[in-house]
């Protein structure tokens, strides 16, 4: 483990300046809510290379360890990197076999020091990631960007979903949402993101964690509705050359 | 122990497969002042002898505090005990940084164990009773110099500690279900066998705790000598157990007394224990 960290990011004495990377292929939004049992997350399957959507079968949300959620926003390669990495983490804490393993609440802090080293060397993991989960009972819910801003609430989510879902989360979630609320309320929020972020795609996993264990839903499709008036005859009242 | 040819070394084996550098280590902690430990399924409490070596000085520092919810108390070389327990200090606190959660006992004394055997090192000579709580409990363990570490439900170390152990060797199987103040009492107990006579007072002695809720913090000198007081008074078994003083949470008489005994309200002041 120290081996690939040591390599990545360092910045030898005769090195070039590294500067920020770009991101290539990138994730959009990732929404959350705590319900009831536990843990609610949302993610679209979209790859994006700029302003293509490249592909439609990536998978932003995984299971970490028995008792947590991970999904990502951004560069798609940094996640599957942080996957790696986090792999090994959860690896060496069960090799303990000593009935304690890592929750949320360490993954979270152990993510947002990484995130923050990263940042600090210039050379970020391009990512907002969310980390859900349920330990002993406790439900926890965070969130970590690129720079390595942290916090914990009960519902999050990343990029557009900041400015899209949020608000419909702030009015409409309470505590003790049933499981089928809280599926609806996810959807309602991505089906807004799905209309008016370009780069959504509609092809959605919906995770859930709880006491018991983690179940990822197979990429399904929202349904949308584009019979608007409006939509007939869009030229009316300007008509041009198209 | 006679000379050997083969001791000069720690990487020199003898013919009989020992080391005799580490098995001379684990002599000087035979050689330390007592420290005793004992746990039950909430607590664990750990208690040492503190003898000064004049009355002109201070007694020294046996018991560390490592963290919240992790104490050591050491026997033998204190120097190297401090040593071990800034490492154990530093550990703890680089996990809590990470992760934002203490660091699991039985984690930390596995990464003591592998340091104590450094081929290019003298071994450390003292031992370590660790005293800490984790998500299945409490726990107590013996870190040896030999780099064993065993865990304990009570132990003693130390010189006379066979006196502490025999005592907790009758009573460890009640141990589990005790109260605290209980653990405590046999704690005290188990330091008074290993004075053989000496009168327990709590100027030579420290005692610490910690438990489920309850940091690990040593006990202030008042606060044992009225423990001391308070099982002195009830005699031999725990009388009525009345110890109004420090939280006594649940006194219940009920735990302890098993039978009611009559404690007989020994005035006798130093009553011979006939447990």
């Amino acid at each position: 483990m120290e081996s690939i960290q040591a390599k990545q990011g360092l910045v030898g004495p005769n090195d070039p300046i590294q500067r920020t990377q770009l991101p290539y292929v990138t994730g959009t939004s990732v929404v959350a809510l705590k319900y009831k049992d536990g843990i609610l997350m949302a993610a679209d399957m979209g790859g994006s290379y700029g302003s293509t959507i490249r592909y439609k079968s990536v998978e932003r949300i995984k299971p970490i360890g028995k008792h947590s959620l991970l999904g990502a926003s951004g560069e798609i390669s940094d996640f599957q990197e942080l996957l790696r990495n986090l792999d090994e983490l959860i690896l060496y804490d069960n090799m303990w076999d000593d009935g304690n393993s890592l929750g949320p609440k360490e993954l979270h802090s152990y993510l947002t020091r990484v995130m923050y080293n990263r940042r600090n060397k210039f050379d970020p993991l391009w990512n907002s990631l969310v980390l859900g989960g349920v330990k002993n009972g406790q439900k926890y819910l965070g969130m970590v960007s690129m720079i390595g801003v942290n916090f914990e609430d009960s519902h999050v989510a990343t990029g557009f979903g900041n400015h899209l879902a949020r608000p419909i989360l702030r009015d409409e979630w309470h505590e003790n949402l049933s499981y089928e609320d809280g599926v609806k309320l996810l959807e309602k929020c991505m089906r807004v993101l799905l209309y008016r972020d370009r780069s959504a795609v509609n092809k959605l996993q919906i995770a859930k964690i709880t006491e018991e264990g983690t179940t990822i839903s197979q990429p399904y499709a929202l349904k949308t509705f584009w019979g608007f008036t409006a939509f007939q005859n869009p030229t009316a009242g300007a008509e041009g050359s198209w | 122990m006679f000379r050997n040819q083969y001791d000069t070394d720690v990487t020199t084996w003898s013919p009989a497969g020992r080391l005799f550098q580490v098995e001379y280590a684990m002599e000087a902690v035979k050689q330390g002042s007592a420290a005793i430990g004992l746990r039950s399924k909430t607590h664990v409490v750990l208690g040492c002898v503190n003898k000064a070596n004049s009355e002109l000085s201070s007694h020294q520092k046996k018991i560390f505090k490592v963290d919240d919810h992790i104490g050591v108390a050491i026997a033998g070389l204190t120097a190297d005990g401090r040593v071990l327990s800034r490492y154990m200090r530093s550990e703890c606190i680089n996990y809590s940084y990470t992760y934002e959660s203490p660091l699991p006992v039985g984690r930390l004394v596995v990464q003591l164990a592998d340091k104590a055997q450094r081929s290019w090192k003298r071994p450390y000579g003292v031992g370590l009773l660790v005293a800490g709580l984790d998500e299945k409990g409490a726990h107590l363990y013996y870190n040896c110099p030999s780099g064993n570490y065993f865990e304990y439900q009570a132990f003693a170390i130390g010189s006379r500690s066979q006196a502490a152990k025999t005592y907790l060797e009758r009573r460890f199987e009640n141990f589990s279900e005790s109260t605290r103040e209980d653990l405590i009492k046999d704690a005290l107990m188990a330091i008074r066998e290993t004075l053989q006579g000496e009168t327990l007072k709590s100027s030579i002695c420290t005692v610490a705790v910690v438990g489920a809720g309850e940091p690990f913090h040593i006990l202030d000198q008042e606060t044992v000598q009225k423990l001391i007081d308070s099982f002195d008074i009830a005699g031999t078994e725990e009388g009525p157990a009345a110890a109004p003083d420090s939280a006594a949470e649940g006194g219940s008489a009920a735990e302890g007394g098993a039978a009611s005994e009559q404690g007989a309200p020994a005035d006798e002041g130093v009553a011979p224990m006939d447990i």
